[in-house]
Parts: structure tokens; sequence; C-alpha cells
């Protein structure tokens, strides 16, 4: 089996979870920027931030010939403060020529306040000055259904963001078609408790087809599954899904949004 | 996929997390106190099983969701509790 986890917060898990993707059949793993659990405490903690997963991360996926890529911003729980924010944001740049970065992400609302609308802004409008691909979080529990729509509202404003672009991530049943209609790829969090279990997100497939849809652990320091991906691919066969559909949603699916940046390229592809 | 192949992958996981949920409504009810929104959310929810109709998870999902649609001023908090404060329980 081969899969693409497409979020993973790798610089919270040990090294032991490089070695078990691998040994299951990853063959890529992006990892996008993200609240570490505190916030941090200045513009430099990003910047020291940015180069651990564009720098040592991908070293470390190396020794188990794992190509990691990254996503950049500041993320929406650190998006109260504006002033930071903007601080972070003209960060940005500097690295997008790094070899591994993919785009922005992920970024989004956490409470839905005001200030985390114009840091989202923010990140759109940069998104849309250099064509970046976009990986949008979507709130936790109560927040998600009314964040989602806010945040669609957004990226619609900017008239220069293209929606086959964006993928707008920890969708459930009551979001996942205001993302899929808006001609938005849909991502579906296979996360213990806070959001998706593997068999409602096989149930997504099924009602709505496997068109810009992927499948993602967003294995973090909480209580998570790196291997989420292939235990559904697992799940996916008991309900009798054919090999070529589990294939296209666990890796060409993802190849498919993230090849969209030249950068994402897998040896021997 | 049949009805009958559903019930022999999921029957058993969805008696176990049914169980759960009596369980939990058990130990609410056994002990003193007030409750707040996130029981009325939660009998909210409960009350759109019974209902036939397709779309239960959306359902269920909603009766805990924030139904406004402006940001709100500012983020005090940085979790989400599970149920929006602001929602009128439907059931008594």
């Amino acid at each position: 089996m081969r899969f693409i986890e497409p979020h993973a917060h790798m610089v919270s898990r040990v090294t032991d979870d490089y070695r078990d993707l691998v040994a299951a059949g990853c063959a890529a793993v992006s990892e996008p920027a993200f609240w570490a659990g505190f916030d941090r405490s200045s513009p430099q903690g990003f910047y020291d931030y940015f180069c651990q997963i564009t720098e040592y991360e991908p070293k470390r996926a190396a020794k188990f010939g794992l190509p990691h890529f990254c996503w950049l911003c500041i993320n929406p729980k650190e998006s109260e403060d504006v002033s930071l924010a903007q601080d972070v944001v003209v960060l940005i740049p500097q690295f997008l020529d790094r070899p591994t970065v993919l785009g922005l992400g992920e970024i989004g609302l956490n409470k839905n306040s005001r200030n985390e609308l114009t840091v989202l802004e923010m990140h759109i409008e940069l998104a849309a000055q250099h064509d970046l691909l976009i990986l949008v979080h979507t709130p936790h529990l109560e927040d998600k259904h009314k964040g989602t729509r806010l945040t669609i509202d957004a990226l619609k404003n900017n008239r220069r963001i293209k929606p086959e672009r964006v993928i707008i991530d920890h969708v459930e049943e009551h979001t996942i078609e205001l993302v899929l209609e808006a001609g938005f790829w849909a991502g579906m969090t296979l996360y213990p408790g806070t959001k998706c279990t593997s068999s409602r997100a096989i149930d997504m497939i099924e009602r709505f087809g496997p068109e810009r849809l992927w499948m993602n652990s967003a294995c973090d320091w909480g209580e998570s599954v790196p291997l989420a991906i292939p235990y559904t691919a697992l799940d996916m066969r008991k309900r009798g899904h054919s090999a070529d559909l589990i294939d296209r949603m666990i890796y060409r699916n993802p190849c498919q949004f993230l090849s969209q940046c030249p950068k994402f390229k897998l040896p021997g592809s | 996929m049949t009805r009958q192949r559903i019930l022999d992958l999921y029957f058993l996981d969805a008696r176990h997390k049914l169980i759960e949920i009596a369980a939990f409504l058990d130990r609410v009810e056994r002990v003193e106190g007030n409750a707040d929104f996130r029981l009325d959310a939660f009998r909210d929810a409960l009350a759109e099983l019974a209902d036939p109709k397709p779309d239960k998870a959306k359902r269920v999902l909603m009766a805990f969701s924030d139904t406004t649609a402006e940001p709100i001023p500012a983020a005090t908090t940085k979790a989400a509790c599970g149920a929006w404060p602001g929602r009128k329980p439907a059931v008594a």
C-alpha cells in the first residue's frame, strides 16, 4: 500500500513515527505550521520554527528516505494578536523559495473572532500575491460550521484565489457540502475524539464521491494516530472498496492536489 | 454493500457506543448540582437520532454548533468546549 500523509505535525512526533510511516507505505509527508501548545513569545519564535520545518524536519525524514514538505503561516490560535501576526506574515516570503515549502497553511480560524479573520485575510492576500497553494484549518467542535462559512467567504472575496488550489481541512458531515459546492478541496481528518473517524470518512467518500477529497491524520502532540490513513484503507477494504479507489483516496488525490506546487516531486516520479 | 454487511461490520461498535451514551446520562442524572448548556445541547442532539430522516450525523453536529454568522469581537479562550452556549434548547 502506498499513501501520502498530507497533514502531519512531525515536529511533535518521535522519530519512530517516521520509521512506522515508511514501513506502512508512506511515500511523502507534508507538515503545516501549527500551534505548539503554547503561544510563541515573538516573531523570532516563528522564524526559528519555520527554520525547523524547512531544514531540520526534512533531514529527520530523509533518514528513512521519506520526502518531507511543509507549509508556513501564523496559526489561528495565535492570530488574536494582529500586531504579532503582521510581523510573522512579513517573515514568510523569505522562506517561500526553500525547496520543500508548498504554500501557506494551516491558516484559518479558531474561535471565529474579528482579529483571527483579519489575519486569515492577510494570509489569503499573501497567497494571492505569490500564487501559493493554501491549506486551511477549520475550527474545532461547536465553532466548525460557522468558521467554515466565514473562511469560504474570505477566500471567495479574494478573486485571485483559485478554489482548486485550496484545501479546506477537517471537514465533517455538516461542512463537507459547503466546501465541495464552493469548488475547494475537502480534507477529512482522522483524529480521535474531536474530528472524524475512519468509518465516517468512508461514509463521506461513498456519499460525495472521491473528487477533491483527501484524508489525513493531523497527528500532533495530542493523542493521535500517525497511521490513521493506512488503518482507514484497511477499513475501506473491509467495506469492499476497490484497490483503485483506495489508492486514489490515499495516494493519487493528495498527489494531484500537492503537485500543483512544482516542488512536490517524489523520487522515481 | 448491503444493510446486512453494514450491520455485520458496525453493529457491535455502535452498540458499545450507545451503551456508553446511556451510562453517561445515568451518571449525569445520578449526581447533584446544576447542569449547563452542554447537557441541553446533548439532549437536543440525541433527539435528532429519533428523527427517521437522513443526515443524522449532520443534524447532531449542527445541534452542537454556533449558528450565528458574524465574527465574535475577540477570542477570550483558545479551546472549544463541544457545544454552543448561545443555543436555545429545543427539548424541554
